[in-house]
C-alpha cells in the first residue's frame, strides 16, 4: 500500500548572506510551494548585508541592511527561527536538534553557517574590551564601548582589519593596526602595494605595526583592557582591542556528524554542493568547495546557494570555482585586486605604476603575449570595472597605458580617452593629447599639429579623441556611411562614381571632383559588386581608374622615392623551384631589391613605372599573378606544412591554403584581407592573427575571424568548429561578403566585429543560422566574384591603351624618372635618398625630350 | 585635336593630346631643364599644374596621386603621405609652411612646342 508521499522538508542551518539567497533560488524555481522549509537562524535577526556591515556606523540602521524582502517568509511557507541555532544533527535519524530544544526532522540538509573570526589563543583575549568585527551585535558593542573610550587597536591588517579600524577611527578612537606580515592586506596585494597602502593609511592619523604579532592583551587592575604586548617585546596603550586575524568555516556542527571535513577546516563538498553525506549540502563561507578552496566572499557563496537549490531540482549545475577579485573602499582608500595577482603563472611580466607619494600603486600581470592575466590597484582603483572584464583576454590598449593615474586626465577608462593628457598620440609628429583634444576635427588637427600626416597610423585614435559628431556621412562628398553606399550601389545598379556622386552626394559636392576618401572607397564598392551589376571586373577600366589610388591605379607598391615594389601571388606560400628562379632572374635581371615578406612570398622592389609592365610579362609568362599587395583585396593566405609533411599535422593547411586564396583573390574590401590555415592546433600559421584563420580538427576545420595584427592585434574570435571543407567555404563566402557589405571604410574584419551591434553572437546568427535571411544572396555574391576573377597584370598587358599608362613623363615615353636612383646595400640596392632632397632639376639621363 | 600646354619660361610646352588623359588623374611631363611637372585635368575640364616633386618626401609622384576638390576649389593627395596640395595656388591645405609651383597650363588645338 502506497502512502501519499509527503512533502519534503529542508532544514537550513544558518541564515546569512548566502542562506537567504539559497531560499530566494528555491523561491524563484518553485521549490518553497513543494518543500516544507525550517531555518535555523542564530542571530537574532534576519539575514542582513554583511558586507555592507560597516555603513552601520555611517548611519545604516540594521533594518535597513536587511536582505529579506518583507512577507518574504511568510509568503513562501518558511519557518524561520530566530535566535534558535542548530546544536546537533542525527543523520540516522536525519533530525537537527536546536537550542530550544526542537527536534527537526529533514530530507535535506542544508549548512550556511558561515565562518567565525579567529581570534589568536593570547592571554587577556576574552578580557572585556575585546571583540570581534562580524555581527550586527558585534558592532552594536563596539559602539557603546568606545563611547567612552578614546584608543583602539585591530589586530589584522587584512581587508577586515582595515575596515575595522576605520570604524574605529571614525567612532573616534585614536587607532592602531598590528599585522603579523610584513605588509597591509597581504592576501590581496604585493608588497609595492603594501607600501603605497601604509604610506596613506599613516598619512591618516593611524599607527601600523607590520611584521609584530600581538602576543598578550593587557588588562588593567579592573580587567578591562589596557593595552597589548607586541612579539617585538615592546608595548602599545589601548583600551579597545578589535580581533580581525582572519576567519575560519564554522564546521564543528559538521564535524560533529562525522562529515568529511578539510583538513584545515570546511565542510567537504563535490562541485554540486553536496557534503559527504548525499541528504546534506553545506554552501558559503563553510563550504569547502571541490577545487579545494573556502571562499570568503559573498558572490561564490551564491553562486553555491543557486547550484544547490538546483541540485535539488535535479538539474545540472557546477560550481567549481570562482574568481578572487574584490574591490574595496578601505578608510576611503581604493583598494582593488583580481585575476593572479601575486604573478603567479609561469613567466608572466609586471607592469607597475607606483606613486608613493599620492599612495597610487597599479599593477598589471601580464603574459609574455599580452594577456591581462590579474592586477593589483591601490589608491585609484576606478579601472577595476574596465580592467577585470578584460583578464584572460589582450586589452586593446597597452598595459603601461592602462596603469597611467587618471588623475592626470579624465577618469581611468579603456581606449584613448584613458590616456593623460601628456600622451603622446602621434609619435611621427611628437603630438601629445591635449594638443589633439584642443582641435575638433581631423583636419584641424592635421592642420594645427601635423598629427597623422607621418604614418597614419594614429589616425583611428585621433578620430576616438575628437568630438563625435553627428554627420556620420564618408566625407564631405556624401551624407552615408560606406555601408549606406553599398546598399544604394548594389540596389540601384549604379556603375560609376560621378552617378552615385551626381545623384547621392551631398548638394556641394554634386557635379564637383569628389574627393581622395570618396573615390578609392566607392571604386572598391564597384569592384567588389562588379559582376553583380553588370560593370567591367577590370579596375582600371573608364573611369574607375581614375578613383583607385595609385598602388591599384599602378597594380603595384608605391614606395618611398616614387618607384614601385611587385609581389607575385605564391598561393599558402607553396612555390616550386622552376618559379623560385624566374622570381630570381627577374630580380636580376631588373636590378630588384628582393625580400621575403611576412606573409609568406617574396617582394621585389624598385621597379620604375615604366618596367613594370615587363616585369609582369615575364613573371605571368612563368604562371605567376597578381598578388594584389597594393588593394584592398585578399592578400595571402598563409600556411603551415600540415599534414602531409609534419608529424602532428591533422589535415592538408597547404591544399586548404590554396584553396582559399585562388577562391578569394582579386576580391576587393573595405580594407585588406588577410587568413591563414594551420595544419594543427600548434598553430604554426598564426591563423588566429588573421581576419578569417583556419585550423585543422581530427574532424574538419575550425574557423576564427576579426584576427589582427598590425597596430592594434586582436585575436580572432572561433565562429564555429569542426567543418567539413565545403561548410568552411561556405561560411567564409558569407562571412566576407556581409563584412564587405556592412563594414566601414578602411575597417579590418577585427574593427568591425568589435563595433558590430551584438559582436560575436550577431555574427553567428547572420552567417551560421541565417538569421537575417541574407545568406542566399552572399553566397551568390561571392559565386559571382569567384566566376569572373581575371589576373589584372595579364589582362593589362593584354591591352596596348592600358599599358601607355606606364610611362615616367606622358611627354617623353621611355624617359626614366631621373629622380629614381639606386645606391648599393648589402649585396642588393635601396633608394638614393640623397637624390630626393635636391631641389635642383637634375640631369636627365637618356631618353627623349 | 587639342593638346595640353605647360607655360615653361617664356614658351610654352606641348605636354601631350588632351585625350590621353583620364579625367580626375595627372600625368607627369619632364621640363626641358630636367624638372618635373605634374598636370591634372579635371572632371569639368579643367587643367591645373604643379611641380611634381612632393615636398614631404622628395619624391616626384604628386602626378600620381587622387584628384579631389573641397569648397569647391581643386586639389591634389600626394600618393605617399596624402597631404593635399591646392592646384590653383599649390599651398598645401594640411601645412601651412608647405606649398609647391604651380604652372600655367591651357589646352589649344594647335600645338607650339619650345626648343
Ligand atoms: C612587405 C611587407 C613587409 C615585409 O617585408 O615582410 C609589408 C609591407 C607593407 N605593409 Fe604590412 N607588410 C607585410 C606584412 C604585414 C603583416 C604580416 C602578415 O600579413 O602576416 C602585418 C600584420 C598583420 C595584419 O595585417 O593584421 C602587416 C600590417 C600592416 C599594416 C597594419 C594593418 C592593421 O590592421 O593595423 C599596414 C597599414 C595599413 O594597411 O593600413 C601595412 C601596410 C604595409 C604597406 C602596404 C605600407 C604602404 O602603404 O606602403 C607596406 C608596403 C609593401 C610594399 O610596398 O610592397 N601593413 N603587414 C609584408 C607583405 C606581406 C605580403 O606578402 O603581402
Ligand atoms: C565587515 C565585513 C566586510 C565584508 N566585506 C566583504 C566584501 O567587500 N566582499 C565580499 O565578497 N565579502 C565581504 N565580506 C564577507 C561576506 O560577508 C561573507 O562572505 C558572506 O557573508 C558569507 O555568507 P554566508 O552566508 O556563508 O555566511 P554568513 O553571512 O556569516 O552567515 C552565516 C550565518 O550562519 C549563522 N550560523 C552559524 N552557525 C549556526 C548554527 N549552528 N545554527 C544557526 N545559525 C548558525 C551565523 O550566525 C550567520 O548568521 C565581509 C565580511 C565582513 C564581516
Ligand atoms: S601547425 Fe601543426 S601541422 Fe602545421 S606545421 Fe605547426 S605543428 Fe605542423
Ligand atoms: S604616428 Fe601619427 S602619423 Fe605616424
Amino acid at each position: 500500500m502506497a502512502a501519499p508521499t509527503p512533502t519534503p522538508a529542508i532544514v537550513l542551518i544558518g541564515h546569512g548572506m548566502v542562506g537567504q539567497r539559497y531560499l530566494e533560488a528555491l523561491a524563484e524555481r518553485g521549490a518553497t510551494a513543494t518543500h516544507r522549509i525550517t531555518v535555523l537562524c542564530e542571530e537574532p535577526r534576519p539575514a542582513y548585508d554583511r558586507v555592507h556591515l560597516t555603513s552601520y556606523f555611517s548611519g545604516t540602521s540594521p533594518e535597513e541592511l536587511s536582505m529579506v524582502p518583507a512577507g518574504f517568509m511568510e509568503q513562501h511557507g518558511i519557518d524561520l527561527r530566530l535566535g534558535d541555532p542548530a546544536e546537533s544533527i542525527d543523520r540516522e535519524a536525519r533530525t537537527v536538534t536546536s537550542r530550544s530544544g526542537s527536534v527537526i526532522p529533514y530530507d535535506v540538509l542544508v549548512l550556511a553557517t558561515g565562518s567565525y573570526p579567529f581570534v589568536p589563543p593570547v592571554p587577556g583575549k576574552d578580557a572585556p574590551g575585546c571583540f570581534v568585527y562580524r555581527t550586527v551585535e558585534d558592532l552594536l558593542a563596539i559602539e557603546e564601548y568606545a563611547r567612552t573610550r578614546t584608543t583602539g587597536a585591530v589586530v589584522g591588517g587584512g581587508l577586515l582589519g582595515l575596515e575595522a579600524a576605520g570604524a574605529l577611527q571614525g567612532l573616534g578612537l585614536a587607532s592602531r593596526i598590528v599585522e603579523f606580515a610584513p605588509r597591509l592586506m597581504p592576501v590581496q596585494v604585493d608588497d609595492g602595494g603594501g607600501a603605497a597602502l601604509l604610506r596613506t593609511i599613516e598619512g591618516m592619523g593611524l599607527t601600523v605595526h607590520t611584521g609584530v604579532g600581538t602576543q598578550e592583551v593587557l588588562t588593567g587592575p579592573d580587567g578591562h583592557v589596557r593595552g597589548m604586548l607586541l612579539s617585538d617585546g615592546s608595548t602599545v596603550d589601548t583600551e579597545l582591542v578589535v580581533f580581525s586575524a582572519g576567519v575560519r568555516p564554522r564546521d564543528q556542527l559538521a564535524r560533529e556528524a562525522g562529515l568529511a571535513v578539510g583538513e584545515r577546516g570546511g565542510i567537504a563538498v563535490d562541485a554540486r554542493c553536496r557534503t559527504s553525506d548525499p541528504h546534506v549540502y553545506a554552501i558559503g563561507e563553510c563550504a569547502l568547495a571541490s577545487d579545494g578552496r573556502v571562499y570568503g566572499l559573498v558572490a561564490p557563496g551564491y553562486e553555491m546557494a543557486e547550484t544547490a537549490a538546483e541540485d535539488l531540482l535535479g538539474r545540472d549545475k557546477e560550481f567549481t570555482g570562482a574568481d578572487l577579485s574584490t574591490k574595496l573602499k578601505l578608510l576611503g582608500v581604493d583598494v582593488a585586486s583580481f585575476g593572479d595577482a601575486h604573478g603567479t603563472t609561469a613567466d608572466c611580466l609586471d607592469v607597475v605604476y607606483s606613486d608613493s607619494r599620492s599612495g597610487v600603486y597599479k599593477k598589471l600581470v601580464v603574459s609574455p603575449d599580452g594577456v591581462l592575466l590579474g592586477g593589483v590597484l591601490v589608491g585609484d582603483a576606478d579601472s577595476y570595472g574596465l580592467l577585470r572584464p578584460l583578464t584572460g583576454s589582450v586589452p586593446p590598449v597597452s598595459p603601461d597605458q592602462l596603469v597611467l593615474p587618471a588623475g592626470l586626465g579624465p577618469a581611468t577608462q579603456l581606449g584613448p580617452s584613458a590616456l593623460p593628457d601628456s600622451a603622446v598620440i602621434c609619435s611621427c609628429h611628437n603630438v601629445t593629447k591635449k594638443e589633439i583634444t584642443a582641435c575638433t576635427t581631423l583636419p584641424e588637427v592635421k592642420k594645427c599639429t601635423k598629427a597623422g600626416t607621418g604614418c597614419g597610423s594614429c589616425v583611428k585614435v585621433i578620430g576616438q579623441l575628437l568630438p563625435a559628431s553627428a554627420d556620420k556621412g564618408l566625407c564631405g562628398c556624401f551624407p552615408f556611411t560606406r555601408a549606406e553606399l553599398y546598399e544604394i550601389v548594389r540596389t540601384r545598379r549604379l556603375t560609376t562614381y560621378e552617378q552615385l556622386l551626381d545623384g547621392h552626394g551631398r548638394d556641394s559636392a554634386r557635379g564637383s571632383d569628389g574627393c581622395d576618401v570618396c573615390k578609392p572607397a566607392v571604386g572598391s564598392i564597384i569592384a567588389s559588386l562588379a559582376p553583380t551589376l553588370g560593370a567591367s571586373g577590370y579596375v582600371l577600366d573608364g573611369e574607375q581608374a581614375a578613383l583607385q589610388d595609385t598602388n591599384d591605379h599602378f597594380l603595384a607598391n608605391l614606395q618611398r622615392n616614387g618607384s614601385y615594389s611587385v609581389v607575385p601571388r605564391i598561393p599558402g606560400g607553396e612555390i616550386s623551384p622552376e618559379k623560385l628562379i624566374v622570381i630570381g632572374e627577374v630580380a636580376r635581371e631588373f636590378g630588384l631589391y628582393t625580400k621575403i615578406t611576412g606573409g609568406q612570398r617574396i617582394d621585389l622592389f624598385g621597379a620604375s613605372v615604366d618596367q613594370l609592365p615587363r616585369i609582369w610579362a615575364r613573371l605571368v609568362d612563368a604562371g605567376f599573378e597578381s598578388g594584389h599587395a597594393y588593394g584592398k583585396a585578399l592578400r595571402t593566405v598563409k600556411s603551415c606544412v600540415g599534414q602531409t609533411w609534419c608529424r602532428y599535422g591533422v589535415q592538408d593547411s597547404v591544399r586548404m591554403a590554396i584553396d582559399l586564396e585562388l577562391r578569394y583573390r582579386g576580391l576587393r574590401a573595405p580594407h585588406k584581407l588577410k587568413s591563414a590555415v594551420s595544419g594543427c592546433a600548434r598553430e604554426c600559421a598564426e591563423a588566429q592573427s588573421k581576419d578569417f584563420g583556419v585550423i585543422a580538427t581530427a574532424n574538419g576545420w575550425n574557423l576564427y575571424v576579426g584576427g589582427n595584427g598590425g597596430a592594434t592585434p586582436r585575436h580572432a574570435d572561433l565562429l564555429a568548429q569542426d567543418l567539413s571543407d565545403a561548410e568552411l567555404v561556405r561560411l567564409i563566402d558569407r562571412f566576407l561578403m556581409f563584412y564587405i557589405r556592412t563594414a566601414d571604410r578602411l575597417e579590418r574584419t577585427s574593427a568591425w566585429l568589435d563595433r558590430l551591434e551584438g559582436g560575436l553572437d550577431h555574427l553567428r546568427d547572420v552567417v551560421v543560422h541565417d538569421s537575417l535571411g541574407l545568406c542566399a544572396e552572399l553566397e551568390a555574391l561571392m559565386a559571382d566574384h569567384v566566376s569572373n576573377y581575371r589576373d589584372e597584370w595579364a589582362e593589362t598587358l593584354e591591352d596596348p591603351e592600358r599599358l601607355r599608362r606606364f610611362v615616367s613623363f606622358v611627354n617623353a615615353p621611355g624617359a626614366p624618372d631621373p629622380t629614381v636612383r639606386f645606391v648599393p646595400e648589402r649585396d642588393q640596392v635601396k633608394p638614393d635618398l640623397a637624390v630626393l632632397d635636391r631641389q635642383l632639376p637634375l640631369e636627365v639621363v637618356g631618353g627623349t625630350r | 585635336m587639342m593638346t595640353v600646354e605647360l607655360k615653361v619660361d617664356e614658351g610654352w610646352l606641348t605636354v601631350c593630346e588632351l585625350s590621353e588623359m583620364t579625367p580626375g588623374r595627372g600625368v607627369a611631363v619632364l621640363l626641358p631643364d630636367g624638372g618635373q611637372a605634374a598636370v591634372f585635368l579635371g572632371r569639368s575640364g579643367w587643367t591645373y599644374a604643379v611641380d611634381n616633386r612632393d615636398p614631404f618626401t622628395g619624391a616626384s609622384v604628386l602626378s600620381r596621386g587622387l584628384v579631389g576638390c573641397v569648397e569647391g576649389r581643386p586639389f591634389v593627395a600626394s600618393p605617399l603621405l596624402k597631404q593635399r596640395f591646392d592646384l590653383e595656388t599649390g599651398r598645401c591645405l594640411d601645412d601651412e609652411e608647405v606649398a609647391v609651383r604651380t604652372y600655367p597650363v591651357r589646352t589649344a588645338a594647335t600645338s607650339t612646342a619650345v626648343a
